[in-house]
């Protein structure tokens, strides 16, 4: 639902069409209709990688590494914040782009893109760090399912930054009028749905022992 | 999972299209950017808390529990007001719950075939 | 997949306002603009030329797994055959059951879905006309992908279904081939789902509501639903099995402590759901095809609906009834047992609405009302031995035995096959502007269905006989020799009858051509001409009732009987009969140019053009047109600002502009980059892998930021044709 609304009232009404935009019947944008079904279906992806985390959490034979040889709490907790911050970043961005704003929303696009790098970059640190601790993809039942949740989740929050980087680019270039905050709205769903997977994950893979 | 909030058989005599979705029943469309940071001190907060759960040891046993109601109620607070679904069109929101629910339920019973919850 | 997770659909992208000129960005290809040949298939966005693509290759397909299918009863014609080798065997059996599921029955729904859904609810084209495109691309290079691995080391053997363990260790490349063949396939299925969900959803034209949706459209939405949700499941399972094989992960490594059921849990869940995707469609063509040769509306309609959307969320409970006898204990099997009973309720109540629609209706036996009747029996058979199969002590009997594949092969082919069958000679008119023979069409059902009986009936028997799924060959003692012998005859039955089908089709192609309503049909698709121009209607229609088009025909006399109606517009109605028909003779009760059969929605322009196309190419009709609004959402439902009515239109010109989303190569484009990526991981090539990614990122930018209407062409010559021109008025709306 993205308006060409005046200026910081947020208690008007909204006309919900973008011009350009033909009715519908439903009077939502095809677009943003397209993104929560694509986001519905994401559910069900992550829900198994989850599953799989879950049915084989302490189930590694032998004596072998564990979450708590490798975990690091504190270091982990930085990055999931880092994660929550860019979601208001997120949110500002669009805020920004709705009331005509371009430069707060170049700046707001390009905080949450960076702070989505760190994150990633954070991950990629870590991963290193339980590598040279012993924890590969091969080693066992958790470090199989543990690289391939993060990591899907990784991937999809590195997608997220390209997208991201690419608006930023875009609005440079101008190519980002008003009338397309709807774009900044939709990489900004999938953004905010990579952060609350996070959510799950930070508590039932790193904080439920 | 369709759906069907569209008229029902024949009692339409005109056309269907809407130019305005559906509004949520709440008493403004778009929290300000002041609401928004709130919401994200909220979170930080929640996930501080989160983290200093694990180190009390007098709540060990009951972890499980607090910690995925905490991350419930993250989770809840970034798809009502990040995401919007609060004061967006329903539909959306059943798109969503529909993915939720189902993988919930089959999930759920797949990891219960397998005894997750007794071992 | 190549990439992690299939890319969201495009964001909305505008071109830049009036007055922002801006120089036209540099291109790396030029936006193409054929209207005829070859490359304005391959460049297509159009959702009718889609759907025929994606038909025809579905059917070559069906060719090939057809020829597989042969091959397998070769072997088993006698005991102890020596016609394939086990490892040969296995790779047939295998790419058959894969081919049939994945390359035949889901893309032939899918190309019926692509080229009727738009039209039965009212809309120019999909909600994402490109990416429907790319769908089939990437379907046609999966299929590719999949099949080039006979030629690469051997083609996939671990069974369609691909258990894991067993898979994982597995060696050589057959396994990888049909762990990447079918993530590729998973994202044109998954980019199909979305785009007919959106467009089911936001693009219905005034007055269509859900409920007045045409039941077709209604499984078929189901169905996409399914996908949406179930596609993940495999995805993930897929991705376990690719990490264990390439990159010695342990989801399914015992000896580290994985669980074997892992895979068959991930698996069957989508697996079931998957089986409802291959019958709704054709469930949904049977309630066309029914009503219209009974003259009677469907039975039920609204419990037929309802009861499509149950099967959909009971499907979701009952996967676990393909694991009976993999020590899931008594708890859980009874649970899934019930579940499974249970969704044979609304099923059977379809079954009882079809006859019931049947019941007292003015039958007309053509060759779409066989194979819809043929459906309705052969999908009953099906779904008995599915009752069955439901009980857990007999299922225990049945399972891996023969009984299941003459399950499954009733309910597939029997069900699937020949409702989509009845599809093919039911729309064959609409979407050629010709009719197939009736004679041959009966002929051709006759043969199939007393092969495919004798083919799939005795595997009933061999099952209970104990005779195993999956073996290569069985022993002379075994007592099996002689319905095996059967079932291979009875299959080359079926290959004749599979050729009378193409001869047909060969001999159709010069058929006296038909207008828009050679069947008397009811739904919207039949009120536009044969085949429809590239923007379906002139004018959206508006909508008033079900069966829309059958309202606008007959009113009801006093005993309930439909009687044509007499209105003004039938005089108008009369002329178009006559500008483009062209008779069809007394064949199979076909209507002839019938002023009140055909009913027009469009304009005088519209007419006139359909005319001239009666000698044209089809598909000429319309250039590519331009407008300065870019949606490929544009094309949807629009309010008839014209009313009825174009008497100011007659003098063949047209003032309407009607934009359509332009072609593209992107789509193709990007669809061969997923190979690419393939066959790098697959062959640990890093460079190959690392351009493949390239080639599909920079493919999915140049689409983004291409806007999904070209610019303004230079308007071109005045033609004598009646072409609609574009028009660079911008504004919001479209003709």
């Amino acid at each position: 639902m993205s308006t060409i609304s005046a200026p910081t009232d947020a208690q008007g009404s909204h006309h919900e069409v973008e011009p350009g935009h033909p009715p519908t019947s439903t009077g939502l944008s095809n677009e943003k209709v397209a993104m929560w079904a694509f986001l519905g279906s994401e559910c069900l992806l992550f829900g198994a990688l989850i599953s799989v985390y879950l049915l084989y959490k302490g189930q590694s034979p032998g004596n072998t590494i564990t979450p708590e040889d490798v975990y690091d709490i504190p270091y982990t907790s930085v990055s999931s914040f880092v994660l929550l911050m860019s979601s208001l970043t997120m949110v500002l961005a669009l805020a920004a782009i709705q009331r005509g704003d371009h430069r707060r929303l170049r700046v707001w696009l390009l905080t949450t893109a960076l702070l989505g790098a760190s994150f990633v970059a954070g991950q990629v640190y870590e991963f290193t760090v339980f590598i040279k601790e012993g924890l590969t993809l091969s080693t066992n039942l958790f470090g199989s399912s543990f690289y391939v949740l993060t990591g899907f989740h990784g991937a999809h929050v590195t997608l997220g930054v390209l997208m991201l980087a690419s608006l930023y680019s875009l609005s440079l270039r101008g190519r980002m009028p008003t009338e397309k905050a709807e774009t900044v709205e939709l990489v900004g769903l999938y953004w905010h749905f990579v952060d609350i997977v996070w959510i799950v994950i930070f508590t039932l893979v790193y904080l439920i022992p | 999972m369709t759906d069907t909030h569209a008229a029902g058989p024949n009692t339409e005599p005109g056309p269907v299209v809407k130019t305005t979705p559906e509004e949520g029943g709440t008493s403004h469309d778009h929290p300000s950017e002041k609401e928004y940071i709130k919401i994200a001190l909220i979170l930080a907060a929640i996930t501080a808390a989160e983290v200093a759960v694990v180190y009390v040891e007098s709540l060990e046993g009951l972890l499980a529990p607090i910690l995925i109601g905490m991350s419930i109620v993250k989770f809840l607070l970034v798809v009502l007001w990040f995401m919007h679904l609060r004061f967006d069109s329903r539909l959306f929101r059943r798109f969503f719950v529909a993915g939720i629910a189902l993988a919930l339920f089959c999930y759920m019973i797949v990891l219960t075939t397998f005894g997750v919850w007794t071992r | 997949m190549a990439i992690v997770t299939s890319p969201p659909p495009s964001p909305a992208e505008l071109p830049p306002p009036p007055g922002s000129a801006r120089p036209a960005p540099v291109r790396l290809l030029r936006r193409p603009t054929h209207p005829t040949g070859l490359w304005s298939w391959i460049t297509t966005v159009d959702h009718k030329k889609i759907g025929i693509m994606y038909s025809a290759a579905a059917f070559i397909f069906f060719l090939i797994g057809g020829i597989e299918a042969l091959l397998l009863r070769v072997q088993l014609g006698s005991p102890d055959n020596t016609f394939l080798s086990a490892d040969a065997y296995n790779q047939v059996f295998t790419m058959h059951g894969t081919t049939m599921i994945f390359l035949v029955v889901m893309p032939l729904s899918a190309g019926l879905a692509n080229y009727l859904l738009p039209i039965m609810v009212g809309a120019r084209d999909v909600a994402f006309p490109r990416l429907n495109a790319f769908g089939f691309w990437v379907f046609l290079v999966g299929g590719l992908f999949m099949y080039s691995s006979f030629l690469l080391g051997g083609a996939p053997n671990g069974g369609w279904f691909g258990y894991a363990p067993l898979t994982r260790n597995m060696p050589g490349h057959n396994i990888d081939y049909w762990i990447f063949g079918l993530q590729i396939l998973g994202i044109a299925s998954l980019t199909g789902a979305v785009n007919l969900i959106v467009t089911v959803i936001n693009m219905r034209a005034p007055g269509m509501s859900l409920f007045r949706m045409p039941v077709f459209v209604w499984m078929s939405l189901i169905a996409q639903f399914l996908l949406l949700f179930a596609l993940p499941v495999i995805t993930v399972a897929l991705f376990l099995l690719m990490f264990d094989r390439q990159f010695g992960a342990n989801f399914f490594n015992a000896q580290e402590g994985a669980d074997p059921l892992l895979w068959q849990h991930l698996f069957w869940l989508f697996g079931h759901p998957e089986v409802y995707i291959l019958i709704l469609p054709a469930m949904g063509v049977v309630s066309e095809i029914l009503p219209v040769f009974s003259r009677k509306p469907l039975f039920g309609y609204q419990v037929m609906v309802i009861s499509g959307i149950a099967i959909g969320f009971i499907g979701w409970g009952v996967w676990a009834h393909h694991m009976f006898v993999s020590g899931l204990g008594p708890v859980a099997t009874s649970a899934f047992s019930a579940s499974t009973m249970f969704i044979a309720v609304p099923t059977g109540v379809k079954i009882f609405n079809w006859l019931a629609t049947m019941w007292k209706g003015k039958i007309r036996i053509t060759a779409p009302f066989l194979f819809a009747v043929g459906f309705v029996t052969m999908f009953t058979i099906g779904g008995l031995s599915g009752v069955t199969h439901a009980v857990v002590p007999s299922d225990t009997q049945q399972t891996d035995t023969y009984y299941i594949v003459a399950h499954f092969h009733y309910v597939l082919f029997g069900g699937s096959m020949f409702g989509l069958f009845g599809g093919a000679f039911f729309w064959w008119p609409k979407f050629t502007g010709r009719m197939l023979s009736d004679r041959l069409g009966k002929m051709q059902f006759w043969l199939m269905l007393i092969g495919f009986n004798m083919t799939f009936g005795p595997f009933h028997i061999l099952g209970l006989q104990g005779m195993p799924r999956r073996i290569y060959t069985y022993p002379e003692d075994m007592g099996w020799d002689f319905w095996n012998m059967v079932a291979t005859v009875g299959s080359f039955l079926i290959a004749v009858s599979v050729l009378v089908f193409m001869w047909n089709v060969w001999k159709s192609r010069k058929s006296p051509q038909v207008g828009n309503d050679p069947w008397d049909a009811r739904t919207l698709e039949w009120s536009i001409p044969s085949p429809p121009p590239e923007y379906n209607f002139a004018e959206i229609p508006l909508v008033t009732a079900r069966d829309d088009l059958w309202h606008r025909k007959y009113e009801e006399d006093q005993e309930g009987r439909p009687v044509p109606r007499t209105r003004p517009e039938s005089e108008e109605r009369a002329a178009v009969g006559r500008a483009v028909e062209a008779a069809t003779g007394g064949e199979a009760g076909l209507r002839g140019p019938d002023a009140t059969s055909s009913v027009v929605t469009e304009t005088a322009a519209g007419r006139a053009e359909a005319a001239g196309r009666a000698e044209a190419e089809e598909g000429d009709g319309v250039d590519a047109t331009a407008g300065s609004h870019a949606e490929a959402g544009d094309e949807g439902t629009h309010h008839d600002e014209h009313g009825g009515h174009d008497g100011h239109d007659e003098h063949g010109g047209h003032d309407e502009h009607i934009h359509m989303p332009s072609p593209s190569y992107w789509p193709l484009v990007a669809a061969m980059g997923l190979a690419v990526v393939c066959y790098g991981v697959m062959y640990k090539f890093l460079p190959v892998a690392i351009l493949g990614g390239l080639w599909i990122v920079g493919s999915l930018y140049a689409w983004a930021l291409e806007p999904a209407t070209a610019p303004d062409e230079p308007e071109p010559e005045p033609s004598t044709s009646t072409d609609l021109e574009p028009v660079g008025s911008g504004t919001g709306s479209a003709g």
